[in-house]
């Protein structure tokens, strides 16, 4: 885990919901799933479709078992896992791989 | 381009106008009407005097007709018809000339031959105007006599007494309502009126009126058995005359008795000249009742177009509320008819009244009488309509339950033609035919067919049809609320009720799958709030709520926020205001007044929410809920307080009510308003429950909404006290919360209500279910347990930790960029943010 980037501590996570981290100019939106595994998701705070940055701000849930946040502005799905918008394919958002490793969430690339 | 000119804004003449407007045919149309103002309801006049205006009864208005193209005069009767010129020429002596004429003059009411009917306090019951006489008159009345016990006579009875008067009834029969009841029937419907204090006097000759000259009341009626009657003012409503005095003058036939006479087409003797509606005699008959006026009207535009229609007479079969009690009367109700057997069911002790007759071989239904309970009544119109074979034993149509359960008439035995909605004349085929064309529910069938939104009476009927074709076609209507519960709302809402689930995880473990989603998160938290009143931002409920409720903000199109402080009724201090001034100012908001009578604040980031909202408390504001799925505002206006035609305190009164239903959490948004008479400046009808003041208190009003659908609320009840008024609406929501769909708005729900409002009154007023103590301690034990969500955040700095942009820095989201308009912020589009940058760079 040379090059990974601590996003910020556990603690600031919230169960079942969303909070936004800022880095290098870049919004990440981080998701905190404690019955799931991996327990953490991240994707782009950045709502293409709504144009504003909101997903952190997002319902999340499944849908056909694939884990997913609505945007609060059109409610759109978008996966956690791959990024892809679930009603219109030609959208997508970008996915970070991250990890909580002793207490802390980190960007592992 | 045929020119056309109708003589005669009533009902029946503006439908004329309305359907050839709407055909196929090139027409230029003329309208020109008697009365000074377009058509009205003329059917739902006795409301005048329960809260609705003129503009309220209105069908049409100038610009409508002038919008259509339609050329339209009021106020300046047509006296004379030149039928060699093919002109008409008015009072003021406008001349117009036609080459196709209609009339529908209508009718006059009939004023019975007796010395003294001119007397100042005698007064007829037929248009606008006149109901602007009876109140005048009314003004200085203690006692009002109506003269006339038929239809028209009970329905002007029922005007007398919501103006506050003793009333009279004085018939010249032997009994009430003589051409649509029996005997029988008609002593009922005697009994129930006498009931709720109208005093009835039957087999009443009058034979002169003459003034007081000392005594009780302003005239005294002398009767020619001997008897008399003291009053202040009399009402002639004994029936109609048709308006035919224009057709004589110019030589068209007329009946022995009065009617311009018409042949199938509804053409008169002169084949230019139609004749339609009350005016107009069509096999020796004169039909008094809209929905034949309205068939005449279309088979007349027909006639201009390549396929004319006949009209073949009406049924005269009718059902209505007369001062509150249900009437039908179907067929040949007198049983006339040879050889005809009747069943009768007379209940005094409910005051039910109920006689099916049949023909001698047992197997058809001719006629019926319904007095007290009409349920029957769309189920043998549609026996009797569509000569279906009656069952076994027909009594059981009209016996009560106990007795044995009544056949019901599916659905499915119905001929297309059945004539559904009289008021509307939507036909099962038309409903078939609005199904196939894509509707999918009640709700969508009603506003396609317009079918029940008339007198509603068709309801329940009207649902059956749905839901069996419906399941016919094999469409289930998946009620699911999403993936994850089989259940409705109104289900989730019982399980969790009776499961006392205190959080989604446990719901979704014991009676869902999967994880939930954006659907069911947030109305198990809207029923959660319902039930238990928790604090929405409770760790476990955290999670369950839109980002509206998460941030209790608006959130607008760039990601930042609205904030909406509540001002109950609209009133505030000018410190108050000063404060929000203040707050906006230095947060740099735009700031606009809604059309709730509050100030919205636009443009917060979400870490200024808890710094804005601080002050705010400070000065004393609450969270105005504008984020939930909640009470938004009551409207008001000043009330007595202040206006000069106020007569409540509409002000004290919608304070008092915004508070009470403060952040009740509920299916979809709700609001209110309470105005202080009937002028009705709070716009109360259209809002979910509106309040309209009267003399003798309040007026309750249900189901209305603004919006994209905009529905006028119908009148619930009538001049309640403050306790009441409360009760009723405590019931009337916590009904609501209880059983509507996600999302559903009252109208809607009402909508889909079996029983529509009927029911609603029944459940509420009535306590029919007998839920209403239930309902009502728990709207008041979450009044109790009232909190400002705004307080309880600003003080727990766990809460606060939320309001934050970025966990991990205090920068602010670079693409929030406001740019100035008409000196306040406002986000700036794509464009102008890039240049914006490409000066920063």
């Amino acid at each position: 885990m040379n090059n990974s980037v601590i996003l910020c501590q556990q603690a600031d996570l919230i169960p079942n919901s969303g909070i936004c981290v800022q880095v290098q100019g870049e919004q990440i939106a981080l998701f905190y799933l404690p019955q799931e595994n991996p327990q953490v998701y991240a994707i782009g705070n950045w709502d293409p479709i709504g144009k504003a940055n909101v997903l952190s701000r997002g319902i999340v849930g499944d849908l056909n078992t694939r884990l997913v946040v609505a945007s609060p502005l059109y409610k759109q799905h978008f996966d956690l896992v791959n990024g892809e918008c679930l009603e219109d394919a030609d959208f997508c958002v970008p996915i970070y791989a991250v990890a909580i490793v002793a207490d802390q969430v980190l960007l592992t690339q | 381009m045929i020119n056309v000119v109708v003589i005669g804004n009533g009902m029946v003449g503006h439908h004329y106008v309305e359907q050839l407007a709407a055909a196929e045919v090139e027409a230029h149309i003329t309208v020109i009407g008697g009365e000074p103002r377009p058509a009205y309801d003329r059917v739902h006049l006795s409301e005048f005097f329960s809260g609705r205006t003129a503009k309220d009864l209105a069908l049409t208005t100038r610009e409508h007709y002038a919008e259509i193209g339609v050329d339209a005069y009021f106020g300046d009767p047509v006296i004379s018809i030149d039928r060699d010129e093919k002109k008409v020429r008015t009072e003021s002596g406008r001349e117009f000339t036609y080459e196709k004429l209609v009339l529908a003059t209508g009718s006059y009411p009939f004023v019975p031959p007796v010395k003294g009917n001119d007397h100042k306090p005698c007064v007829v019951y037929r248009t606008i105007d006149d109901l602007g006489n009876i109140q005048a008159q009314a003004k200085e009345a203690k006692v009002g006599v109506v003269v006339g016990g038929g239809l028209l006579g009970l329905e002007a009875a029922n005007a007398v007494q919501n103006l506050g008067l003793e009333t009279h009834v004085v018939e010249f029969a032997p009994g009430l309502m003589g051409v649509q009841l029996d005997a029988g029937g008609s002593a009922m419907l005697r009994r129930k009126i006498e009931a709720i204090g109208v005093y009835v006097h039957t087999s009443k000759a009058t034979e002169v009126i003459e003034e007081s000259e000392n005594g009780a009341g302003r005239l005294l009626m002398k009767f020619a058995d001997g008897g008399s009657l003291p009053t202040d003012m009399i009402v002639f409503s004994a029936g109609i005359r048709p308006f035919d005095q224009l057709a004589r003058d110019c030589g068209l036939k007329v009946g022995e008795r009065g009617g311009i006479d018409i042949d199938y087409h509804c053409r008169t003797s002169d084949s230019d000249i139609f004749a339609i509606g009350e005016c107009a005699l069509f096999g020796g008959r004169i039909y008094g009742l809209v929905a034949p006026g309205y068939r005449m009207a279309e088979a007349a535009v027909s006639q201009l177009g390549d396929d004319p229609i006949a009209f073949h007479g009406a049924d005269m079969s009718t059902k209505l509320k007369l001062l509150g009690v249900d009437v039908g009367s179907i067929g040949d109700a007198h049983g006339k008819a040879e050889g005809s057997v009747a069943y009768t069911f007379s209940d005094e002790r409910i005051e039910v009244y109920k006689r099916l007759i049949v023909s001698a071989d047992g197997k058809k239904l001719l006629g019926a009488v319904l007095v007290g309970d009409c349920s029957d009544y769309d189920t043998l119109l549609q026996y009797f309509l569509n000569d279906i074979d009656l069952p076994a034993n027909p009594e059981s149509l009209v016996l009560p339950y106990s007795v044995g359960e009544a056949p019901s008439l599916g659905a499915a035995a119905l001929p297309a033609s059945a004539t559904i909605c009289s008021c509307h004349n939507v036909s099962k085929g038309d409903i078939v035919a609005s199904l196939d064309a894509g509707s999918c529910s009640l709700a969508d069938v009603k506003s396609e067919t317009k079918a029940a939104s008339g007198c509603g009476g068709c309801a329940a009927l009207l649902k059956s049809i749905v839901d069996h074709e419906m399941a016919a076609r094999g469409l289930e209507v998946n009620t699911s609320i999403c993936e994850h519960f089989a259940y409705t709302r109104q289900e989730l809402f019982h399980l969790i009720k009776v499961g006392c689930i205190k959080s989604f995880d446990v719901l979704l473990e014991k009676h869902g799958s999967g994880r939930g989603c954006d659907i069911c998160k947030p109305a198990a938290g809207s029923i959660l709030a319902s039930l238990w009143n928790d604090y929405v931002l409770k760790e476990k409920h955290v999670g369950l709520q839109d980002t509206n409720d998460t941030f209790l903000a608006n959130m607008q199109k760039n990601g930042t926020y609205s904030v909406v402080p509540r001002i109950a009724g609209g009133e505030v201090t000018p410190d108050k205001l000063i404060v929000l001034g203040q707050v906006a100012k230095k947060y740099n908001l735009y700031t606009k007044i809604t059309g709730g009578q509050r100030i919205d604040l636009f443009g917060a980031r979400v870490q200024h929410l808890p710094a804005i909202w601080r002050e705010l408390v400070d000065a004393g504001f609450e969270t105005g809920h504008a984020y939930g799925k909640a009470l938004r505002t009551v409207k008001s206006c000043v009330g007595s307080t202040w206006c000069r035609y106020g007569v409540q305190d509409s002000m004290a009164m919608a304070i008092y009510v915004e508070n009470r239903y403060k952040g009740l959490r509920s299916p979809h948004k709700f609001k209110s308003a309470v105005s202080g008479c009937t002028r009705e400046c709070a716009e109360a009808q259209s809002k979910d429950f509106g309040i309209i003041a009267t003399e003798n208190g309040w007026n309750l009003f249900v189901g209305g909404n603004g919006g994209m659908k905009p529905r006028h609320a119908d009148l619930f009840a009538t001049d309640l006290d403050d306790e009441t008024l409360i009760k009723y609406i405590d019931r009337f929501l916590m009904f609501y919360v209880r059983t509507a769909d996600r999302l559903q708005r009252t109208s809607v729900w009402m909508d889909n209500l079996e029983g529509g409002l009927d029911y609603l009154r029944a459940v509420v007023i009535e306590d029919s279910l007998g839920i209403a103590r239930e309902l009502e301690e728990q709207m008041n034990s979450i009044a109790g347990s009232y909190q400002c969500e705004w307080k309880t955040t600003i003080e727990d700095p766990e809460r606060l930790k939320r309001f934050t942009e970025f966990v991990n820095t205090d920068a602010e989201d670079d693409h929030v960029v406001f740019v100035q308009e008409r000196q306040q912020p406002r986000p700036a589009t794509e464009d102008e943010r890039l240049q914006l940058l490409a000066i920063e760079v």
